[in-house]
C-alpha cells in the first residue's frame, strides 16, 4: 500500500499537478524583468518567480547606504537615444521613453529606493509576466524526449506548488553573502545587517574586512565620527579608474583612501582573512590576532593567556583594540536550491562566487539552463560590464536572441545592405551602438559578406565567445567572410597597478591607431569563420583569433568616430583592401565618364547611378571637388572642331591651370626645421 | 711663378683630358742619359727635373730606378723633366762622388736644390709624382699636425677663400698623389689642407671615421661670416682619386642654388654633366621667395650628391600638374623628367640619395596613372591618408557654409507625426549629420526648397537620423539618404531616383496629383492630353501618358494603376474609363484598352493598343514607350539607356547637332537595324564631361562632330566613324556593316579593370606583431601563458619612443626642435595636414 501511495503522489507530482510555462525565470530582479520584457514582446509563453512581494528586492536592502554607483547621466548634449544609453548605467531596455531612468531621478548618483519604484513601473506598466511571494526553493530535471533540450525543469516553491518549463532562466542575482570563518569570527558584523546610523559609531575604532566598494560605503559612512577605521583584505585596492572595470572601487566611495594617504589616522592593510582570529577582551575591545597563536591554547583559559602579535612583534600593524569588526565580502551565487542533476558548478579561481556558464550565457551543466543577470558575470569578471544592469540589459537581450533561433526558428535579426553601405552601418553603429560600448570586448557586431561582396548583412550584438557556432546560433550563414566589429581598451593600458595618466597616452594619427589606449572600436576580417579550436587557441587576453586583416579606428577624445579624414578613410581604405574593391563614392559625373570609358563601373556607380539613383551634387560642391582635383572640369576646354590634335599639351595644361590648387610651399618645412 | 702655374694647369687639363680618353703612348719624355755637366749647363730657371746620378758602369738596374723611370710620362705632364745623368768613373763631384748620393733623387728648380729623396722614399710612380708635387706645392699644400693648425688656417680664410682638407694615411700613396695632382689644378683658388694624423681626422669628422682610409672635405670658408662658427663642410663621399676630387670641386665650385626659366628638358648644368641629377624645386610667382630658401637648404643638403634649379613657372609653360612641387631630371639620357608632390624636404633628399625609391615612386606613379588617368589625380603610396573620395572631399571642404535651410522644417521624435497631419503632402529627407552622401543631398534639397518655395500643399522637412535614430528604424529607414513622401492616409512614396535639385523638384511636383490621374469627362481628357490639366501640372512639360479602358477591361486597368504606383512621381500618367472611352481612342485610331502618349505638350498623340496586362509588362513597356528613338544623353537619362544594354552609335557633337545629322540620323534610328543599337548624341556643351570621354578615346578631343560606335556592354571596342565621309544614313549602314564583318580596327577599347582599391590600408596585423609576440600566426598559445613582460606603458608607446631614439636624425636642428618643442608638436598631431608630416606617432593627451 505504501509503495501504492508512493507511486501515487509521484504520478500526481509528474503529471496534473505541474503549471507549464516554456519559460520559466527565477527572480524579478533587474535580469529578469528585462527577460521578461523581450520575451513578451516576442510573444511567448513565460512566467518570473519572485520570492518578494515586489520586484528588485535585493536593492530593497541595498546597497545599505542607499547610494548607487550607476551613473545616471541627464544631459549628454546629444538627442540620439541610443547614445544617450551609454551614460544610462540603470535604464533597462523597452520601447516605452516613459521608463527611461532620468524620468525617476534627476541624481547623478540614484537613491536605491528609485531603482525599486523603476523596476516596480517597468514591470507594471509593461505588464509583464511576475508571480510575486513565490520563493522557488527547488530545481530538478525531468528527462523527456520530447522536451526542447531533452528534459524539462521542475521547480517547486515553498508551498510545495510545482512548475515545468522547458527552459530556466535564471536571474537570481547574487545574495547569499561571502562569510570567512576564523576563530573570534562571532564577533563580526555583517554588512547587511550593521548599523547605518553614524552616531552608533561616534567614538569607536572601526575594522572593516573586505575591500570593494560596499566596504568603502561603510567606511565612508562612518569616516566622521569614529576614531580610526583600519581595513583588510586580502588583495590591495583596485581603482575603477585605472581598471576600467566598474566593480572596483569607484572614486565616490574612496573617502578613505584620501585619508589614509593624508595620514589622518585611517588605514588600508593587506593579509589573509582565514589567518585571523578576533579575541575579545573583558572590556569588550577586540584583539587582533593570528590563528597559529590559538592552535595550541586553550581557549577557555582567557584571554591573558593568548598571544597577541604585538607580544612578539611591539609595533604589530594592528595592535590597537577595535570597537567593531564589520564583514563587507560581497555576496556570491546561492547553489543550494539546484538538485545534483543539474551539475550547476562553481566557476574556478576568483569567479568561484558564480555558477559555470559557457560564453553563451548557458550553463555548463544543463542544456537549456541560461544565467541572466549579474551572475552571469563569470564570462567577463574584471573586464567589461556583464555583472551590471548597463552591461547585462544587452547579453540578456543576446540570450533572448539565441533562444528565439534555437526553439522559434526565430533567425538572429539583420539587416541587408548593398555594400556602398559598409563604411557607413559600421560609423553607425560605432558612434551610437550602447550594447558594444558597454558589454567591450564581449558582444560585437558581426558582417557578413554575401557573395561576391555586392551586399553584406548586419548583425547586432552578438557574443563573441561564440563566433564559431555563429551560424548554428543564429540561423545566418557566413560563407563568404566576416568582419567583427567590438570596442577595446588598448592592452595593458589598464590594471591595477598602471598609471593611466602618463604623458602622451593618447594617440591623435590615424596610422598609430593600433597603440589606442582608451576605448576605440577595432575591425577584425575574417575570411572563414573561425573554428571551435581556432577559438579556444586564441591569444591569451585576445577575444577572438588572429584575423585576416584588423583595424583599429584611432581612439578620439570625444567618442565622435566620424571624422571623415581621420576615422572614415582609414577605415575604408581597410574595408577596400579586405573585399578587394573600391567603396569611394563618386558624383554622378564621374559615374557617367566611367559608364563610357569603363566596362565595369565601381559599387557606388552600379548602386547608384546605374539604377537611376545618382548623386548629382550641387554647384558648390562640383567646384570644391574640381579644386580638390579628385574632379575635373570639362567646361572650360576650347573645343572649336578645327584645333589640330598636337595642341592637346596646351589644352592640357590649361586645365591643370584651372584646377587651381594651392601651392604647397616646402617652406614651413624648412623653417620648422630651422628652429 | 704664375705663368709657370698656368702652364701647370693647361697640363692638368691635357692630363684629365688623357685620363679620360686615350692612354697616351708611352714614348715621350723618358730620361734623357746625360752627363753631369751637360746637365748641370741645361737646366733652366724656373723648371723643374727630377735627377739620378748613376755610375756609368751599372752594376745592373736598381729596382727603384725602374720606378723613377716609368714616373718621367707622369711628372712630364706637370712639365719636370727626369734625367739620368751618368757619372763617369772620375768624377768625385758633389752628386757622382759620393756613395750615398747615389741613393738619393735630387730635385731641382732651375738650378736650384729643392729637395733630396732618399729612394726607399719613391717606391712607386704614386709615390714619386706624390712626393715631387709635395716638394713644389710646399705654399699651395700646408701640411699641419695639430687641430690649433688647422683651425688657424681656416680663421684666416674665412670669407676670403674656401679650403680643401685632406687626410691621407699615409705620405706617398695613391690618395696623396690624387690631392697633389688635384692641388697642382686647384692649388690657386682654393687653400689646401693636408695631414696624415689620425686624432686630427677624428676631430674633424663626425662619425668615428676609418682612419686607414682617406678622407677630403670641402669647407666653404669663403661664405663663412660668422669667426666663431667653423666654415660649412662637405665631404668627398667616394674614394679619394683625382677624377673624384676633379668633380667635387668642379661641383663646390657651381653655383648653389640655380635659377631656370626655360623647359627643364632643355636645362643643362654642371651636376648633369657630371652624372648626377638635377632637382628642380618649382616655384611661383608668389612663394618665390619662400621656395629660393627651401631651394637653398634643399641644395646644402644635396651638396655633391645633386643639382639644385629653381624653376619659376609663370615664366615656363609646364605641361604638369599643378601640385606638382618638385621635378627631377637625371642624366641618362632618354629619362623623362619626374613631376613629384612631394611635402618635405626630407624626401627630396630621400629621393636623390636613395635610386630605388625614385624608381619606386615612378613605378607606383606610372601604375596610378594607368588607373586613374581620367581623375589626373597623381598620388604616390604614401598618401593614405589623403582624401581621395570626391563627395567626401568636397562635402567637408564645403562644411563651414550655412545652408539655406530655413524653408526646411525640422523634424524631430517629437513634431514627427504632428508635423505629417499639417499639410496635404509632407517631403521628409532623411539624412545623417555624419553622412558625406547624404550631405551632398542636403544640399540638393535645400535648392529645391528654394524652388518650391510658396508651392501649396507641399511642406519640405527633414530628419537628422544621427539625433533620432529611432524614428529613422520605425520610419523603415536603413540608408542614408532617404526621401519619402507622405499623404495623409495613403503609405509614404520612398523616392528612387536621381539626387538632383531638378529631379527631386519634378518628382515632388508631380506627386501632389494621383498616378494616375482619374479623369472625369471628355474636356479633361484633351486638356490633359494638350497638358493643360490638371493646372498644378501646366508647367511640367514631359511626355504625358493616358490609358483609355472600356468598362469591360478591368483587368488591364487594374494593372495600369498598379504601374501608375510604381512610376509615381517618374511619369505622368492619367486614365479615362468612362462610357466615352471608345470614342476617345477612336480619335487617335486605337480601341481601348489603348494607351495615348503625348510627346512635347500634346502636338503629336501616338495611341498603342494595350495588349499586355500584367503589372510588370505594363511598366516595361511604359519605360520603354518614354525613352526617345534618337534621344540626346545627358547625365540624367543614361541609365536608361545603358539598361538597354546595346550597343551606342552616338555623335558627338559641339552644340546642337545641325539638322541634315540629325535627320539622318533619325532615319537610321527609325530604320529596320534600331532594334540592334541605341542611336544617340551629346551635346558637348550641355555635358562637358563628354569632352574627358573623347580624351578617354583618342587622347585628344577630335575634330566635331564625331560618330562613335561603342560596344559598351560586350567587348569594350570604340570605333570612329571616318571623318572625311559625310553623316548619312547610306554611309552609316555601310560602315556598320563593315563593323560587323570585322573589317575596321577599334580607336580605342574600354578598360574592363576591375575597381580595385585605390590605395594600401594600414597594416596594423602587421605593426603589432612584433610588440604582440602570441599574436603571430604560428606562436603556440599556450606556450605564451606567461606574457611577455611589457614595461607599465603601452607596447605603442615604446615602439614610438625606441623609434625617436633609434631613428638617425640627418640634421642635428630636427632633433633639438622635437625635444624643445614636443607639447606644440602634439597639438599638431590632432591636425596632421596642418604641420609636417611627421613619421613618428603623434599623441595629443593634452587636447
Amino acid at each position: 500500500l505504501g509503495l501504492a501511495l508512493y507511486a501515487g503522489s509521484l504520478c500526481a507530482v509528474s503529471g496534473a499537478t505541474f503549471l507549464y510555462h516554456d519559460y520559466c525565470i527565477i527572480g524579478a530582479g533587474p535580469a529578469g524583468l528585462q527577460a521578461a520584457y523581450f520575451l513578451q514582446q516576442a510573444g511567448r509563453d513565460y512566467v518570473v518567480f519572485e520570492r518578494s512581494h515586489a520586484p528588485g528586492s535585493f536593492f530593497a536592502l541595498y546597497p545599505r547606504h542607499r547610494k548607487l554607483i550607476s551613473i545616471n547621466k541627464q544631459y549628454t548634449g546629444k538627442s540620439n537615444s541610443e547614445f544617450n544609453l551609454r551614460h544610462d548605467w540603470n535604464s533597462l531596455l523597452s520601447h516605452d521613453r516613459r521608463l527611461l531612468f532620468r524620468h525617476y531621478s534627476r541624481d547623478f548618483f540614484p537613491n536605491a529606493d528609485t531603482m525599486v519604484r523603476y523596476l516596480e513601473d517597468f514591470a507594471s506598466l509593461l505588464k509583464l509576466q511576475v508571480q510575486y511571494n513565490v520563493a522557488i526553493i527547488h530545481v530538478t530535471l525531468e528527462k523527456n524526449e520530447q522536451a526542447w533540450n531533452g528534459h524539462y525543469f521542475l521547480l517547486t516553491d515553498q508551498d510545495r506548488k510545482n512548475y515545468k518549463c522547458s527552459s530556466l532562466l535564471v536571474a537570481a542575482g547574487m545574495w547569499v553573502p561571502n562569510v570567512v570563518n576564523f576563530p573570534g569570527s562571532e564577533y563580526v558584523e555583517g554588512y547587511e545587517t550593521v548599523s547605518i546610523n553614524p552616531e552608533d559609531f561616534a567614538g569607536q575604532t572601526v575594522l572593516i574586512l573586505g575591500r570593494g566598494n560596499s566596504a568603502f560605503e561603510t567606511a565612508e559612512n562612518i569616516l566622521g565620527v569614529t576614531n580610526f577605521i583600519h581595513m583588510v583584505s586580502r588583495s590591495r585596492v583596485r581603482l575603477s579608474w585605472a581598471t576600467h572595470y566598474v566593480g572596483d572601487l569607484r572614486a565616490i566611495n574612496n573617502g578613505l583612501l584620501d585619508t589614509y594617504q593624508l595620514k589622518s589616522l585611517d588605514g588600508l592593510l593587506e593579509g589573509n582573512l582565514e589567518d585571523l582570529a578576533i579575541i575579545k577582551d573583558k572590556k569588550g575591545k577586540l584583539h587582533i590576532t593570528l590563528g597559529f597563536y590559538l592552535e595550541n591554547r586553550n581557549i577557555s583559559a582567557g584571554i591573558d593567556s593568548i598571544t597577541l602579535p604585538q607580544d612578539e612583534l611591539d609595533n604589530f600593524a594592528t595592535r590597537a583594540p577595535y570597537d567593531r569588526v564589520i564583514r563587507c565580502l560581497g555576496w556570491k551565487f546561492d547553489f543550494s536550491i539546484y538538485n545534483r542533476s543539474l551539475r550547476m558548478m562553481p566557476g574556478k579561481g576568483n569567479i568561484k562566487k558564480y555558477p559555470q556558464i559557457k560564453p553563451s550565457y548557458e550553463s555548463r551543466g544543463t542544456r537549456g539552463l541560461f544565467i541572466l543577470g549579474t551572475a552571469s558575470h563569470s564570462v567577463d569578471f574584471r573586464k567589461s560590464a556583464g555583472g551590471f544592469i548597463h552591461g547585462f540589459r544587452y547579453t540578456t537581450r543576446a540570450v533572448h536572441r539565441l533562444l528565439e533561433n534555437r526553439h522559434h526558428g526565430v533567425p538572429w535579426p539583420s539587416t541587408v545592405y548593398p555594400i556602398t553601405q559598409l563604411t557607413n552601418s559600421i560609423i553607425k553603429r560605432v558612434n551610437e551602438a550602447s550594447g558594444l560600448y558597454q558589454m567591450f570586448g564581449v558582444l560585437a557586431d558581426i558582417i557578413l559578406l554575401r557573395e561576391n561582396a555586392t551586399a553584406f548583412e548586419y548583425l547586432e550584438e552578438y557574443p563573441v565567445g561564440v563566433l564559431a557556432e555563429l551560424e548554428m546560433q543564429t540561423g545566418r550563414k557566413a560563407r563568404n567572410g566576416l568582419f567583427v566589429i567590438i570596442m577595446e581598451y588598448g592592452r595593458n593600458f589598464s590594471g591595477a597597478d598602471k598609471d593611466v595618466f602618463y604623458y602622451n597616452r593618447a594617440v591623435g594619427e590615424a596610422q598609430h591607431a593600433w597603440q589606442s589606449n582608451f576605448l576605440h572600436p577595432v575591425i577584425y576580417y575574417y575570411k572563414h569563420l573561425p573554428t571551435e579550436r581556432e577559438m579556444k587557441l586564441r591569444p591569451p587576453d585576445w577575444p577572438l583569433p588572429r584575423p585576416d586583416a584588423i583595424h583599429h579606428i584611432v581612439e578620439d577624445f570625444l567618442t565622435d568616430w566620424t571624422a571623415p579624414n581621420a576615422h572614415i578613410l582609414p577605415l575604408r581604405r581597410f574595408l577596400e583592401n579586405c573585399l578587394s574593391t573600391d567603396l569611394r563614392s563618386f558624383f554622378a559625373e564621374s559615374c557617367f565618364l566611367f559608364a563610357f570609358t569603363h566596362q565595369k563601373l565601381p559599387p557606388f556607380c552600379q548602386q547608384g547611378y546605374l539604377r537611376m539613383q545618382g548623386l548629382v551634387g550641387s554647384q558648390e560642391l562640383w567646384h570644391h571637388a574640381v579644386q580638390a582635383g579628385l574632379l575635373q572640369d570639362y567646361t572650360l576646354t576650347d573645343f572649336s572642331g578645327d584645333r589640330p590634335p598636337d595642341s592637346h599639351d596646351g589644352s592640357q595644361e590649361q586645365l591643370m591651370r584651372d584646377h587651381a590648387i594651392p601651392v604647397r610651399p616646402l617652406q614651413h618645412l624648412v623653417n620648422a626645421k630651422d628652429e | 711663378m704664375s705663368a709657370q702655374k698656368d702652364r701647370w694647369v693647361s697640363a692638368l687639363l691635357f692630363l684629365l683630358f688623357c685620363a679620360s680618353s686615350i692612354p697616351r703612348s708611352g714614348s715621350v719624355g723618358l730620361q734623357q742619359e746625360l752627363s753631369p755637366q751637360h746637365y748641370f749647363s741645361g737646366l733652366e730657371a724656373g723648371k723643374a727635373s727630377l735627377a739620378f746620378f748613376t755610375p756609368s758602369v751599372s752594376p745592373g738596374a736598381q729596382p727603384f730606378l725602374e720606378q723613377i723611370e716609368s714616373s718621367a710620362e707622369a711628372l712630364q705632364d706637370y712639365g719636370i723633366s727626369v734625367v739620368k745623368v751618368n757619372c763617369p768613373k772620375e768624377d768625385v763631384s758633389r752628386y757622382c762622388g759620393k756613395e750615398n748620393a747615389l741613393r738619393k733623387v735630387f730635385l731641382f728648380r732651375g738650378k736650384q736644390l729643392i729637395r733630396e729623396f732618399p729612394t726607399d722614399a719613391l717606391f712607386d710612380v704614386n709615390s714619386v709624382v706624390a712626393n715631387v708635387l709635395f716638394a713644389l706645392l710646399f705654399n699651395e699644400v700646408k701640411y699641419v699636425e695639430t687641430l690649433a693648425d688647422l683651425e688657424n688656417i681656416e680663421n684666416v680664410l674665412k670669407g676670403k677663400s674656401n679650403m680643401v682638407f685632406a687626410y691621407v694615411p699615409a705620405i706617398g700613396t695613391a690618395e696623396h698623389r690624387a690631392v697633389m695632382e688635384a692641388a697642382f689644378v686647384y692649388g690657386t683658388i682654393h687653400q689646401f689642407v693636408l695631414t696624415t694624423e689620425a686624432a686630427l681626422l677624428k676631430a674633424t669628422s663626425h662619425d668615428g671615421p676609418d682612419v686607414s682610409s682617406a678622407w677630403l672635405l670641402f669647407c666653404h670658408c669663403q661664405l663663412a661670416t660668422d669667426p666663431a662658427q667653423p666654415c660649412r663642410r662637405t665631404a668627398l663621399g667616394q674614394p679619394l682619386t683625382l677624377l673624384n676630387i676633379h668633380r667635387h670641386l668642379k661641383l663646390m665650385g657651381a653655383p648653389l642654388v640655380t635659377e631656370v626659366a626655360e623647359d627643364p628638358e632643355k636645362v643643362s648644368t654642371v651636376h648633369l654633366q657630371l652624372g648626377l641629377p638635377l632637382v628642380f624645386i618649382l616655384s611661383q610667382k608668389e612663394t618665390y621667395e619662400a621656395d629660393r630658401r627651401t631651394a637653398e637648404f634643399v641644395a646644402w643638403q644635396l651638396l655633391g650628391k645633386a643639382g639644385v634649379a629653381l624653376l619659376s613657372r609663370d615664366l615656363v609653360d609646364l605641361n604638369v600638374l599643378h601640385r606638382s612641387n618638385v621635378a627631377l631630371k637625371t642624366p641618362d639620357e632618354g629619362m623623362p623628367i619626374q613631376y613629384l608632390v612631394l611635402e618635405d624636404t626630407d624626401e627630396v633628399v630621400t629621393l636623390v640619395e636613395d635610386k630605388n625609391k625614385v624608381k619606386q615612386i615612378q613605378e607606383d606613379e606610372q601604375q596610378e596613372e594607368e588607373e586613374e588617368e581620367e581623375d589626373e589625380d597623381e598620388k604616390e603610396n604614401d598618401n593614405q591618408d589623403i582624401q581621395d573620395d570626391q563627395v567626401l572631399e568636397a562635402v567637408s571642404r564645403d562644411k563651414k557654409r550655412e545652408l539655406p535651410l530655413e524653408q526646411v522644417l525640422v523634424l524631430t521624435e517629437e513634431n514627427f507625426h504632428s508635423s505629417l497631419s499639417e499639410s496635404a503632402q509632407t517631403v521628409v529627407l532623411f539624412y545623417a549629420s555624419w553622412e558625406a552622401v547624404s550631405l551632398a543631398v542636403l544640399r540638393s534639397y535645400s535648392e529645391v526648397a528654394s524652388h518650391l518655395k510658396g508651392t501649396p500643399g507641399v511642406l519640405l522637412s527633414r530628419v537628422n537620423c544621427w539625433d533620432w535614430p529611432g524614428l529613422c528604424s520605425q520610419e523603415n529607414v536603413t540608408q542614408f539618404p532617404t526621401m519619402k513622401i507622405y499623404k495623409e492616409g495613403q503609405q509614404p512614396v520612398t523616392y528612387d531616383g536621381m539626387w538632383g535639385t531638378e529631379e527631386l523638384s519634378s518628382f515632388i511636383l508631380l506627386s501632389r496629383v494621383p498616378c494616375p490621374l482619374k479623369l472625369a469627362t471628355m474636356d479633361e481628357a484633351e486638356g490633359y492630353l494638350r497638358g493643360e490639366f490638371p493646372s498644378e501640372l501646366s508647367s511640367h512639360h514631359h511626355t504625358s501618358l493616358l490609358g483609355v479602358f472600356s468598362t469591360a477591361s478591368s483587368q488591364a486597368r487594374e494593372a495600369f494603376e498598379e504601374a501608375g504606383n510604381i512610376l509615381s512621381g517618374h511619369v505622368r500618367m492619367g486614365m479615362y474609363f468612362e462610357d466615352d472611352a471608345l470614342a476617345l481612342s477612336q480619335k487617335y485610331s486605337v480601341s481601348p484598352p489603348a494607351l495615348l502618349l503625348a510627346r512635347s505638350g500634346g502636338r503629336s498623340v501616338e495611341g498603342i493598343t494595350l495588349s499586355k496586362h500584367s503589372v510588370q509588362d505594363m511598366v516595361q513597356m511604359i519605360r520603354c514607350e518614354l525613352l526617345d528613338i534618337f534621344p540626346e544623353i545627358t547625365m540624367p537619362n543614361l541609365p536608361q539607356y545603358l539598361q538597354l544594354r546595346k550597343p551606342f552609335l552616338i555623335l558627338f557633337s559641339a552644340g546642337d547637332i545641325n539638322q541634315m545629322e540629325s535627320k539622318e540620323m533619325l532615319k537610321l534610328a527609325r530604320g529596320r537595324t534600331h532594334q540592334a543599337f541605341v542611336a544617340c548624341w551629346l551635346n558637348l556643351k550641355k555635358t562637358p564631361v563628354g569632352h574627358g570621354i573623347l580624351r578617354k578615346y583618342f587622347s585628344t578631343t577630335p575634330s566635331l562632330p564625331v560618330l562613335l560606335w561603342v560596344n559598351l556592354h560586350s567587348g569594350g571596342q570604340v570605333f570612329k566613324f571616318p571623318p572625311e565621309q559625310s553623316i548619312t544614313e547610306m554611309n552609316i549602314l555601310s560602315w556598320l556593316e563593315k563593323l560587323q564583318a570585322g573589317l575596321e580596327i577599334p580607336s580605342s577599347t574600354l578598360s574592363e579593370e576591375d575597381w580595385k582599391p585605390p590605395l594600401p590600408a594600414y597594416d596594423f596585423l602587421q605593426m603589432m606583431e612584433p610588440s604582440v609576440p602570441e599574436l603571430s600566426p604560428h606562436a603556440s598559445p599556450h606556450s605564451g601563458d606567461t606574457l611577455v613582460p611589457h614595461p607599465p606603458k603601452s607596447p605603442g608607446g615604446d615602439t614610438a619612443r625606441g623609434d625617436t631614439a633609434t631613428q638617425e636624425e640627418p640634421s642635428r636642428e630636427r632633433s633639438t626642435a622635437e625635444e624643445v618643442g614636443s607639447p606644440g608638436r602634439d597639438l599638431r598631431g590632432t591636425a596632421p595636414r596642418l604641420a609636417a608630416r611627421d613619421k613618428q606617432g603623434k599623441r595629443h593627451s593634452e587636447l
